[in-house]
C-alpha cells in the first residue's frame, strides 16, 4: 500500500518534473523562435507575386532595443536611431508612444499567447502617434485609447501589420497625410468611427484585415491610389467606405479598387460621434461610394446587408455638411465588376425605405446609387436588384488582375538637398536674421566672420554650438546647437563660400 | 620649371591683377552709388537675392516634401508655396509705408496702427479701432507668414494681399482714403518720389507713383514677415531638448485626434488654409457675424471663418474673429465646452465634425497652452523706420 502511494507521489513528481522541464524547454525553444525581424521585407505568404522594392530595400539594419514588461516604450524610442528596430515582450504599456524620428520599427513580441499590451484605461489619448517615414508597427494589442490605436502625420513608407486593436476612441488604425503604405493581417474592433481611416493619403494598401463592431470598417478618405483588397469586414455599421470629405486641404479620391473583401452583415447600430461623417450612415450599408471617382469593386462577397450591398451618392445625398466650394461631390467613372451579392436590403432604413417604397419594394437593392455623378459602367448588370444605375453602361474591362498593389514601385524618397543647400537653408533660415553682409545687424557682419574663420569652417562650429561672448558692444549670439551636426558644418562651410 | 609654365603663371597673376583693379573700381563706383540710395539693396531675413534682384524665400521646411504639394502634414513637411520674388527696395519701401500714417485719410493711422510688431502684428484689441476710434467688426489678423496664405480676410473674401488692402485703405470706417489723395499725398513727396523710381526702375523717368506700385510695396514688405525658427520649428527639425516634457505632452494632446487641434491648424503653418464653423461666442453687445457665409454666398458656411495660424499665437491676444477669449487658456477651453455650446439659440449652424466634446482634462488644456507658446518666434521682426519721408511720425 505505501509502496503504491510512494510510486503514485514518484509519478507525479516525475510528471510535474517533465512537464516542468517540458515546458521550460518549450518556452525557451519559442522564444528563439520568435522570428527574427523580418524589418520590410516580409509580405504574407500565398501573396508572393510582391515585387515592391519598397519593402525589401527599407529592411532592418540597426540595432535592436529590447523592452521588457515594466519598462517604458518611450523610453526606448528616445534611445532609438534611424534603422533600430525597438521589440516589445509580453506585458502591459499604458502609455502614448510617439515617434519623430525615420526609420524606426516597432516590434511585439507574442510568447505563448501572451501579447504586448497597449492598454490606455480610457485614459490616454494615443498609443502610437508617428512622424516619421519608414516606420513599421506590429504584432501589439492595443486596447482602451481616447483617440487612436495608431496615427500617422505625414510619415511615409508605413508598414502597420498584425495588431490586435479594440475600443480604441476615434479610430484605429488611421494614417494621415501619408504615402505609400502598407495596412495589413489587423483586427479590429469596436471603434466608434472607422476602424481602418487612411486619410488623405496617397499609394496605399489595406490587405488581410478583419474588422467587425465598429461604425466603420474600412474608410478611404480624400485619399489616392488605394487597394482595400482580402478583408474581411462584418457587423460594423458600414464595411468598406470610399469618400470625400468637404473642407480638408486635399480635397479628392479616385483610383481605388476595392477587391476579394467579404462584406458581410453588417448591420451593427450606428454608435458614430454627434456630426461626425459616419454618423450619418445607415446601419446595413454594405460598401459606400460617396463623391469618389474611378473605384473600381470586382470580386467581393456583399451578403447579409440589411440596408443595401452597395450605395453610390454624391455629397449633397450622403454628407450634409457646410460646403466646399473646391470639393467636387459627384462619384464618376465607378466601375462595377463581378461580385457575390446576395440577401442585402432585408431591413432598409431611412431614406433609402422610402425610395424603394416608391419602387412598391420594401427590401432595399444590392446596388442603390442616387444623385450626380457620370461614367459609371457595371458588369453583368442583370444580375443584381439594383436602383438608381439605368445610366450605367457596360464595364470596359473584365478585371484588374494586372494590378497587384497600389503602392509606389519604390520607397517615397525623401527630398534630396545637397550639403550645399542644406547651408545656404540655415544661413538664409537661421543666421541671416542677425548676420548680413555689409552692415551690422544683431551680431557682426558676414565678412568679418569670413575673415576671422577663414579656411576654418569647425572653428564655425565650435563657435555656434557654444558661443562665447567676445565683443563688449555686441549681445552674447544664442547657441546653434540645435542645429544638427550636418547643418552646422554645411552652414559653416556655406558662409565661408559666399561671395559677396 | 619650363618655359609653358611660366607663361602660364604670368598670365595668371596678370589676370588677378586686371581682375583685382577691375574690382575695387567697379565696388568703390557701387559704393558712391550706394550713398545715394535710400533703399535697403539686402533682401530681408529669411531670403535670397537672386541675380534678378528677387528675394527668394529660404528656409529649413524647404528640405521636406510636401503631400500633394499644398504644404500640410506632420513635423517634416514642406510649406505651402509662399508669395515672393519682391525685389529689396520694394520690401524695403514697402516698410516705409507701411508705417507711414499719410496712408489714411486724415494722417492718424497706418497699417501698423492695427498690425504692430509688438503685437504680433495685431492690435491687442477685440476689434480693431478704425477712423475716428470707432468700434469695427472684426480682430485684425497677425500678419506673420502672409505670404503663405491664399484666401484674406477672416471670411476669406480677398485673394490677394493687394486686393486686401484696398479695403482698409478706402473704408469709410477704417482708414477712410481716397485713391486720389493718396496719390496726391505721396507725390507730393519728394523723398516717396525717390524711393518709388528706386523700387521700380522699370518705369519712365520721373513718372508718378501710382496705386499698383503702393499695393506692390506694402504687399513685398508683408510677405517678408516670416517667423519659422521658433522652439517647436527646433523639434521638428529634430532636435527634440528644444521642448520641455510638459510642452511636448502639450503637442502630443494637439495632435492627437481627441482634441484634434493638428487637424485644421496643421502644421508646418498651422493652418490648413479652409474655412470651419466652429460656433466661438461674439463678445457682448456684438451681433452674430455670418462670417464666409456672405463671400460664398452659401448657407451652409452661416459663422464660418478662416482657419488662422497659430504661429505667434501668444502675442496676439485676444483672441477668435472678434476677440471674445481673452487668454489662451480660455480660447482652448473653448474647445472642450461642448459642441455648439455657444451658438445663439436662434441660429442653426453646420458646426465643424472636428467640433466635438473631447474632454480634455484642465491639465491637458495647460498642457495645449504651453505648446502653444513653443510656436513663438519674432528673430526677424523688421525694424520700425526712425524718421518717414512724410514727416509724419511711425505709428502703431
Ligand atoms: C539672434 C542673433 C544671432 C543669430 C540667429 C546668429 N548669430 Fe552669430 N552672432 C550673434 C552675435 C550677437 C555675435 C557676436 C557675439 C560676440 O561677439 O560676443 C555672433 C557671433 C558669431 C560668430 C563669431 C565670430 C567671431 O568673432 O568668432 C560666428 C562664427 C557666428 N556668429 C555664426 C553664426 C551662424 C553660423 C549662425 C546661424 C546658424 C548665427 N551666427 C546665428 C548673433 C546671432
Amino acid at each position: 500500500m505505501k509502496s503504491t502511494v510512494i510510486k503514485f507521489i514518484g509519478a507525479i513528481l516525475l510528471l510535474c518534473i517533465g512537464i516542468f522541464i517540458g515546458k521550460s524547454f518549450f518556452r525557451s525553444s519559442t522564444e528563439t523562435a520568435v522570428p527574427m525581424p523580418s524589418g520590410m521585407t516580409y509580405r504574407s505568404t500565398g501573396a508572393s507575386n510582391d515585387t515592391t522594392q519598397v519593402l525589401k530595400s527599407n529592411s532592418f539594419n540597426g540595432e535592436i532595443i529590447e523592452v521588457k514588461k515594466g519598462n517604458s516604450i518611450q523610453e526606448a524610442v528616445k534611445k532609438a536611431n534611424p534603422g533600430d528596430l525597438i521589440r516589445v515582450y509580453p506585458g502591459n504599456y499604458s502609455e502614448n508612444v510617439f515617434i519623430d524620428k525615420d526609420d524606426i520599427s516597432l516590434q511585439g513580441v507574442v510568447i505563448n499567447g501572451k501579447w504586448p499590451t497597449l492598454d490606455g484605461k480610457k485614459e490616454i489619448n494615443d498609443a502610437f502617434l508617428y512622424s516619421g517615414n519608414g516606420i513599421l508597427i506590429e504584432n501589439f494589442k492595443i486596447i482602451n485609447y481616447k483617440g487612436n490605436a495608431i496615427m500617422g502625420q505625414a510619415g511615409n513608407n508605413f508598414i502597420i501589420r498584425n495588431n490586435w486593436i479594440i475600443d480604441t476612441g476615434v479610430y484605429g488604425i488611421f494614417p494621415q497625410y501619408g504615402k505609400n503604405g502598407l495596412i495589413e493581417h489587423n483586427v479590429l474592433s469596436q471603434i466608434a468611427d472607422a476602424a481602418i481611416y487612411v486619410g488623405m493619403c496617397d499609394n496605399v494598401d489595406v490587405r488581410h484585415n478583419e474588422v467587425f463592431d465598429n461604425v466603420a470598417g474600412i474608410e478611404i478618405e480624400n485619399s489616392r491610389h488605394c487597394l482595400v483588397e482580402n478583408n474581411y469586414a462584418h457587423n460594423n455599421t458600414g464595411g468598406l467606405l470610399a469618400f470625400v470629405t468637404p473642407g480638408l486641404p486635399i480635397k479628392t479620391t479616385f483610383d481605388v479598387i476595392l477587391r476579394n473583401n467579404f462584406v458581410v452583415n453588417n448591420n451593427h447600430e450606428n454608435f458614430g460621434a454627434p456630426g461626425s461623417t459616419v454618423a450619418g450612415i445607415p446601419a446595413g450599408t454594405g460598401i459606400l461610394i460617396m463623391a469618389a471617382d474611378d473605384v473600381i469593386v470586382e470580386n467581393n462577397i456583399i451578403t447579409g446587408n440589411n440596408n443595401t450591398g452597395i450605395t453610390i451618392v454624391d455629397l449633397a445625398t450622403g454628407d450634409p455638411k457646410a460646403n466646399d466650394p473646391n470639393s467636387e461631390g459627384n462619384p464618376d467613372r465607378v466601375t462595377i465588376l463581378d461580385n457575390i451579392m446576395f440577401d442585402n436590403g432585408n431591413n432598409p432604413t431611412g431614406e433609402i425605405k422610402t425610395i424603394m417604397l416608391t419602387q412598391l419594394d420594401s427590401n432595399g437593392p444590392d446596388i442603390f446609387a442616387y444623385g450626380g455623378g457620370t461614367g459609371s459602367t457595371i458588369r453583368n448588370k442583370n444580375r443584381y436588384r439594383t436602383f438608381g444605375i439605368a445610366d450605367y453602361g457596360t464595364a470596359q474591362i473584365n478585371d484588374t488582375k494586372d494590378i497587384l498593389t497600389m503602392m509606389t514601385p519604390k520607397p517615397v524618397p525623401p527630398r534630396s538637398v545637397s550639403k550645399e543647400e542644406i547651408g545656404e537653408l540655415t544661413y538664409y533660415g537661421v543666421c541671416a536674421g542677425c548676420h548680413a553682409f555689409g552692415t551690422r545687424l544683431i551680431g557682426p557682419p558676414t565678412e568679418i566672420i569670413q575673415a576671422i574663420h577663414n579656411d576654418n569652417p569647425q572653428g564655425i562650429v565650435d563657435y555656434i554650438t557654444k558661443p562665447k561672448n567676445l565683443r563688449d558692444d555686441y549681445p552674447e549670439m544664442p547657441p546653434q546647437d540645435y542645429l544638427s551636426d550636418e547643418a552646422k558644418m554645411a552652414v559653416a562651410e556655406y558662409i565661408l563660400s559666399i561671395k559677396h | 620649371m619650363s618655359k609653358k609654365v611660366l607663361i602660364l603663371k604670368s598670365s595668371i597673376t596678370g589676370l588677378l591683377a586686371v581682375f583685382l583693379f577691375t574690382f575695387f573700381i567697379s565696388k568703390n563706383k557701387s559704393e558712391t552709388y550706394e550713398v545715394l540710395t535710400k533703399l535697403n539693396s539686402n533682401c530681408p531675413p529669411g531670403f535670397k537675392k537672386n541675380a534678378n534682384n528677387e528675394c527668394i524665400a529660404q528656409n529649413l521646411y524647404m528640405q521636406y516634401n510636401s503631400p500633394n504639394g499644398l504644404g500640410v502634414g506632420g513635423l517634416q513637411t514642406g510649406l505651402p508655396e509662399i508669395r515672393d520674388g519682391f525685389s529689396p527696395q520694394q520690401i524695403d519701401l514697402g516698410r516705409y509705408l507701411f508705417f507711414d500714417p499719410i496712408l489714411s485719410g486724415d494722417g492718424s493711422m497706418s497699417c501698423a496702427s492695427c498690425h504692430n510688431p509688438e503685437k504680433g502684428f495685431s492690435d491687442g484689441q477685440k476689434t480693431s479701432l478704425g477712423n475716428n476710434h470707432q468700434k469695427l467688426k472684426r480682430a485684425a489678423p497677425s500678419l506673420w507668414n502672409v505670404a503663405y496664405l491664399k484666401k484674406l480676410f477672416w471670411d476669406g473674401r480677398a485673394t490677394s494681399l493687394e486686393e486686401q488692402m484696398q479695403e482698409p485703405l478706402f473704408s469709410k470706417i477704417e482708414m477712410n482714403n481716397t485713391p486720389d489723395n493718396l496719390l496726391n499725398k505721396l507725390n507730393s513727396i519728394k523723398e516717396y518720389q525717390q524711393m518709388f523710381a528706386e523700387a521700380f526702375p522699370d518705369r519712365a523717368i520721373n513718372s508718378e507713383i501710382k496705386l499698383n506700385e503702393i499695393y506692390k510695396s506694402i504687399a513685398a514688405f508683408q510677405s517678408s514677415l516670416i517667423s519659422l525658427n521658433s522652439k517647436y520649428d527646433r523639434y521638428a527639425h529634430g532636435y527634440h531638448d528644444a521642448l520641455n516634457d510638459n510642452e511636448i505632452e502639450g503637442m502630443n494632446v494637439f495632435r492627437s485626434f481627441v482634441a484634434r487641434c493638428a487637424e485644421c491648424h496643421t502644421p508646418p503653418l498651422f493652418t490648413n488654409q479652409q474655412f470651419a464653423v466652429i460656433g466661438t461666442p461674439e463678445p457682448n453687445g456684438i451681433q452674430f457675424d455670418p462670417g464666409a457665409q456672405i463671400t460664398f454666398k452659401d448657407s451652409t458656411l452661416r459663422g464660418a471663418f478662416k482657419v488662422p495660424s497659430l504661429r505667434n499665437i501668444e502675442k496676439t491676444a485676444p483672441y477668435m474673429h472678434s476677440g471674445n477669449f481673452a487668454t489662451l487658456r480660455e480660447t482652448v477651453e473653448f474647445y472642450t465646452q461642448g459642441r455648439g455650446h455657444a451658438v445663439p439659440k436662434n441660429e442653426n449652424l453646420i458646426i465643424h465634425w472636428h467640433i466635438w466634446e473631447p474632454n480634455l482634462t484642465a491639465y491637458e488644456l495647460d498642457r495645449l497652452v504651453d505648446f502653444l507658446k513653443t510656436l513663438t518666434d519674432e528673430t526677424f521682426t523688421p525694424k520700425i523706420p526712425n524718421t518717414l519721408p512724410s514727416g509724419l511720425k511711425p505709428s502703431v
